[in-house]
């Protein structure tokens, strides 16, 4: 007898918190927004962590997966479409939701220190629970439809909070602008799912796969078309080129939001997306190829930006952006599981990085320019050891976890065919860069001296240091079930990984050439920023073409700016607003105007204010009716007897 | 058989006409006018939920609580009346938004509320007549009759230069139903019925000949058209908005247009409206995205909202002339949902208006700091106009555009889909410009109060609108869905039905 698993209610609590937070919240005292905030994820958790027992052996009585749990009335049913609240649970978004209600959970607990006194807590609290409820509906969605509920919702989410001091300009402008340049990547999302609706009639995962498989045959063509559409939805919320430059502006919202909706959650929605639909990736090499070139060229492009910028936040920014390059590099060469390992050590030492780095503006009061750090190592112990373990682990340092996953990703680059080289080859450039600019960022913030006066710092309260102890922990071990047993445990909703070519010693070269690589950028950052921190500025001075072009992030935003969204305001308001629309409905009202004017005297008593003059239309109207009434015959000799007009006069 | 059914409509219709005549003949003073438009709008409200309640689901074909009685002998006008699913929810739609217009005029119209209220409900009156007529000569006239209460009240009560907004829209509405009444005395003149099931029958058997009857739907087409607005009508509705009451303005465009092209072209020129069909869709797809883009750039609220309309009602003329089903009962549902929220967001802007006393964009900023719950409520209404799931404005869009995508031309649907991009980019530069930031000059020195209790009563019902249909459409779909029929359909099933003696047309003129 297997027991429901009632994963509903992962969805269904933070959605509870979210509206007892919202509605009530600024009534209710501290300590019970911080309750129902705190209890909501924790229940959701609750929920998955029974759900996940028979990971560790003890799935007893526990239903198969996948399993699915569907509302019985559908969400829309029109016609032959039917869309349904169906909740389905496999090997893949059980990972997922360990990862998004565990760190989220974590983050929620950090929160309540880190907006101990913000005035808006409860506000806050709400959000925070009403992005959870949109995460766990978009991981658990059992068809497209309500994964983009979920993937709209997040965007939603991520647009209340990155915007939550809204008074702020630049606070508000963020949020704009991520919300709009991911509904940019929606529109793709929709029309892939506008394609698959008209080609196979269903958007539920589970009959996609099956269609998908019973037709061996169906490669490329619409199912190409499909992926790219999908696709571009990824690049939106997953910040990848050309789309990403929402994220970096993200970091306008409070520093635990940017930790779980901008580094190990929302943004990671693209590559579980692709993860989930690889069934159709898996058809169309030319999609994948995309994906693969995207993922490579975003993870390279956005490195190179993370090492000129000088806010600590800004800096993990572009590495988050860069690491999601990394899955999309694995999804690309069909590793997906690799894909989701790195999804979520990724989410275990971002997550780390940016609560650290919250810490540390916490202690700073509020400074985020590293530039006016240093020395904090002293001052912060707990802050600097957890961040020292996350920046190995994102450093690909072995036993730290991300080496595991960013070695698995290279590693099956590497085995892709002939591209795959080129693959591989980016990818290391890029963990070279990655190292640097990470080792770069610790020695600015946590040795040498302090370069701000005015800072006091001091060590956070324990609701901030728990959750980054316990992620300090996860950024240690959580690679170490490794690439083989992970992509084996992920392979029923995957699909499984490629078989490894050659021998094993392959794999340990390559192990080996990543950790030179790695090491060869902590010496760089060594050199420049501890033992001759003046040295970076002459470098900087030596070419200040290139370092200008970096540190100005390429001039993107201002390339976007000139070349779509000035001539899109330009053409609405002259092109559009002047030319035509005073062309067309003008001339049209000049045309009307016209028309009247025929009863020219009857108008000018109008323009007076005669209302009443209106009878006088009518009667004008009448006039011209009957007239054409009598005419009729005339025009259309014979084809409609005389006497109906009588009938129309009221006669008989 | 309730005992209410056989007159229901007529109370519905004739209920705001008597809260007409009442405000009309007591005093005007002490908020009693506002007090009797608002008793009677609710008491309308309460008519109009009767009809749902009793309407006969299962029932596939005809319409329901008809009337149908001789007015004029010669020519033979009746009071014909009558609702099937695609009428049923606009006439309750009508209902709920009465009471929010009064509510949202509370404190808006100070001079004259006599005036104004007694207007409003004969403009009540008016609209629920369209929506429910059956005779053409009938409907003709409450749809002139709609015209008369908006161009005065536009007059008096505009913020800047009424007179010209009015002037404005009366030539625009006015002069293109002057086709529309030669159109349907002509009808008239070849059927001896203006009753619409008759004419519907005899057009689709071919009892007049096509050559003219082209010319006859165009007038419908046109009249209707100007009314929704479809581009490039839409010259009055700009001016229309920045100067109407918002009680009006949440009622003046869509709904009638697109109802009336619904039943009355589509309906009634199936043949014709097919032959059209691509020039529409052209023309709405245009629309969508020249009053999305124009939206963008306005400076004045109230004229920002009436581009957002124009895109809006473009994508249900979308749908309608994509000629299936689906499209037809997303189109209703659209209807509804651009109702409900333009309900919503007139009033927030109109309370805003009356605090701060212009409409202009650039004036405001950081307005939720003074006003948080307007501010949420305003928020909440944008985000289901641009269509985020589990909010009613998404099943519409979603249904239309998917629809389209699949059963009429790809491509129109994904110029359409662009959509979704700049309503997105509009709405919420409108949120961000009037209540985020820091606060400007005028919100910093205003001395405001939060949504008051009367606005807050207004919007709540339709925010819980918004929720419900967008979670749980399906009723709503079915319920719609149940009574329509798409144009091919259409024609056979008018064919089927046995010919009624008293309608067959006079030999001679079977020529």
């Amino acid at each position: 007898m297997n027991t429901p698993l009632h994963l509903w209610l992962i969805p269904l609590l933070p959605l509870l918190g979210f509206a007892l937070n919202s509605i009530l919240g600024r009534g209710l005292p501290k300590w019970l927004v911080t309750t129902i905030g705190l209890l909501a994820p924790l229940g959701a958790l609750t929920v998955v962590l029974n759900a996940a027992r028979s990971l560790v052996g003890l799935g007893a009585g526990l239903p198969a997966l996948p399993y699915v749990e569907a509302c019985p009335n559908p969400w829309i049913a029109l016609g032959s479409l039917r869309i349904d609240f169906a909740l389905a649970l496999d090997q893949l978004s059980l990972v997922m939701l360990l990862v998004v209600t565990g760190v989220g959970f974590l983050i929620h607990v950090y929160s309540a220190g880190y907006m101990k006194d913000d005035p808006g807590y409860a506000r806050y609290f709400s959000y925070l629970n009403l992005f959870l409820f949109f995460m766990t509906t978009l991981v658990l969605g059992g068809n497209l439809l309500l994964m983009f509920v979920g993937w709209e919702g997040v965007g939603l989410a991520s647009y209340l909070l990155i915007g939550f001091w809204f008074n702020k300009k630049s606070a508000a402008d963020a949020g704009k602008k991520a919300f709009i340049v991911n509904r940019i990547g929606d529109f793709g999302f929709l029309i892939g799912i506008f394609l698959l609706l008209s080609n196979f009639g269903t958007l539920s995962f589970a009959n996609l796969g099956a269609l998908v498989a019973a037709n061996p045959g169906w490669t490329g063509g619409v199912l190409t078309i499909i992926c790219i559409c999908l696709f571009i939805g990824a690049t939106g919320k997953s910040a990848q080129l050309p789309l990403y430059i929402w994220l970096p502006d993200a970091m306008e919202g409070p520093t635990p939001v940017s930790a779980l909706i901008h580094a190990a959650t929302m943004v990671t929605a693209g590559v579980y997306m692709i993860a989930r639909t690889h069934f159709l990736f898996d058809r169309s090499p030319l999609a994948l190829l995309v994906v693969a070139i995207i993922g490579a060229a975003t993870a390279l492009f956005a490195a190179t930006m993370g090492m000129a910028q000088n806010d600590i936040k800004r800096v993990l920014a572009y590495s988050t952006i860069s690491q999601l390059g990394y899955m999309f590099l694995a999804c690309g060469v069909a590793a997906y599981s690799g894909a989701i390992f790195h999804l979520m050590t990724h989410a275990f030492f971002k997550a780390l990085l940016f609560l650290g780095a919250g810490s540390v503006i916490h202690a700073m009061g509020g400074e985020q320019d590293m530039r006016k750090m240093g020395g904090l190592r002293k001052k912060l112990p707990v802050t600097f050891w957890t961040m020292t373990a996350a920046v190995f682990a994102i450093a690909g340092f072995p036993p730290f976890a991300g080496f595991f996953s960013k070695d698995a990703i290279l590693y099956y680059a590497y085995l892709h065919g002939a591209g795959g080289k080129i693959l591989y080859g980016v990818g290391l450039l890029t963990a070279l860069l990655t190292s640097f600019y990470m080792f770069r960022l610790w020695y600015m913030t946590f040795f040498g001296e302090i370069r701000s006066h005015d800072a006091h710092p001091h060590e956070s309260p324990w609701s901030m240091l728990g959750p980054l102890s316990i992620l300090a922990v996860l950024s240690i071990c959580g690679g170490w079930i490794g690439i083989e047993r992970f992509g084996a445990y992920l392979a029923p909703a995957t699909g499984k990984l490629a078989e490894s070519a050659s021998s094993s010693h392959l794999e340990l070269i390559l192990s080996i050439v990543a950790v030179l690589v790695a090491l060869e950028g902590l010496l760089i950052a060594d050199k420049y920023y501890r033992r001759s921190p003046e040295r970076p500025a002459k470098v900087a001075a030596a070419m200040p073409g290139v370092y200008n072009l970096v540190a100005n992030k390429y001039y993107v935003d201002e390339f976007y700016g000139a070349v779509v969204v000035k001539p899109l305001l330009g053409i609405s308001k002259y092109l559009l607003g002047w030319v035509v629309d005073i062309g067309i409905a003008g001339g049209a009202a000049w045309l009307l105007a016209g028309i009247a004017n025929f009863g020219g005297a009857i108008l000018q008593r109008w323009q007076s204010g005669n209302i009443r003059s209106y009878a006088a239309w009518l009667a004008a109207g009448a006039a011209v009716v009957l007239l054409f009434a009598f005419l009729q015959p005339v025009l259309f000799p014979a084809s409609v007897p005389l006497v109906h007009f009588n009938l129309l006069l009221g006669g008989r | 058989m309730n005992a209410f059914n056989p007159i229901i409509l007529t109370l519905i219709l004739l209920t705001p006409l008597v809260g007409a005549v009442l405000v009309a003949l007591l005093p005007d003073r002490a908020k009693i006018p506002n007090w009797i438009a608002l008793l009677t709008s609710l008491v309308t409200l309460l008519f109009t939920l009767h009809l749902p309640a009793h309407f006969a689901w299962g029932q596939q074909q005809g319409f329901q609580f008809e009337i149908n009685r001789i007015w004029i002998e010669s020519p033979a006008i009746f009071y014909h009346v009558g609702i099937d699913s695609l009428s049923l929810w606009l006439v309750v739609l009508t209902g709920i938004l009465a009471p929010v217009g009064v509510l949202a005029s509370w404190n808006a119209i100070q001079s004259r509320p006599k005036v104004f209220y007694s207007f409003f409900l004969l403009q009540q009156t008016a609209i629920v007549g369209v929506f429910i007529s059956l005779d053409l000569m009938l409907y003709y006239g409450f749809w002139e009759l709609s015209l008369v209460p908006m161009a005065v009240l536009i007059a008096m009560y505009g913020r800047k230069d009424g007179s010209k907004a009015a002037l404005k829209f009366f030539l625009f509405t006015f002069i293109p139903s002057a086709p529309l009444l030669v159109a349907i005395l002509w009808l008239y003149t070849r059927t001896h019925t203006f009753n619409f099931a008759d004419l519907q029958f005899e057009i689709a058997a071919g009892l007049i000949p096509a050559g003219l009857l082209f010319w006859v739907a165009l007038a419908f087409l046109f009249a209707f058209a100007v009314k929704v607005p479809v581009f490039p009508l839409h010259g009055w509705l700009s001016d229309t908005f920045a100067e109407a009451p918002v009680a009006l303005a949440m009622i003046v465009a869509g709904k009638m247009g697109l109802y009336s092209l619904l039943r009355f072209h589509v309906g009634l020129f199936p043949v014709q409206a097919r032959q059209i069909a691509p020039l529409m869709i052209a023309l709405a797809v245009i629309g969508i995205l020249y009053g999305a883009c124009l939206a963008l750039v306005q400076k004045n609220f109230f004229r920002l909202i009436a581009f957002g309309t124009v895109s809006h009602g473009s994508l249900v003329i979308l749908a309608i002339y994509g000629l299936t089903k689906m499209g037809w009962t997303a189109s209703i549902f659209q209807i509804l949902s651009i109702g409900i929220v333009e309900g919503v967001v007139l009033t927030i802007l109109g309370g805003l208006y009356n605090r701060y006393k212009t409409a202009e964009i650039d004036s405001y900023g950081g307005a939720a700091t003074k006003l948080p719950r307007a501010a949420t409520i305003f928020v909440l209404a944008a985000l289901t106009s641009i269509g985020l799931p589990l909010l009613s404005g998404f099943i519409g869009e979603f249904l239309i555009l998917s629809t389209t995508f699949s059963q009429v031309s790809r491509w129109w649907a994904i110029v359409a889909a662009v959509s979704v991009i700049l309503s997105a980019a509009y709405m919420l530069w409108l949120v961000q410009r009037l209540f985020f930031g820091p606060e400007g000059k005028l919100t910093a020195s205003t001395s405001v109060r939060d949504l008051s209790f009367g606005e807050f009563i207004a919007v709540a019902p339709l925010v819980a609108l918004m929720l419900i249909l967008g979670v749980s459409p399906t009723p709503l779909l079915d319920s719609i869905q149940s009574g329509l029929h798409p144009p091919s359909a259409q024609i056979k099933q008018v064919i089927q039905i046995p010919i009624n003696p008293q309608t067959v047309v006079a030999p001679e003129a079977k020529r």
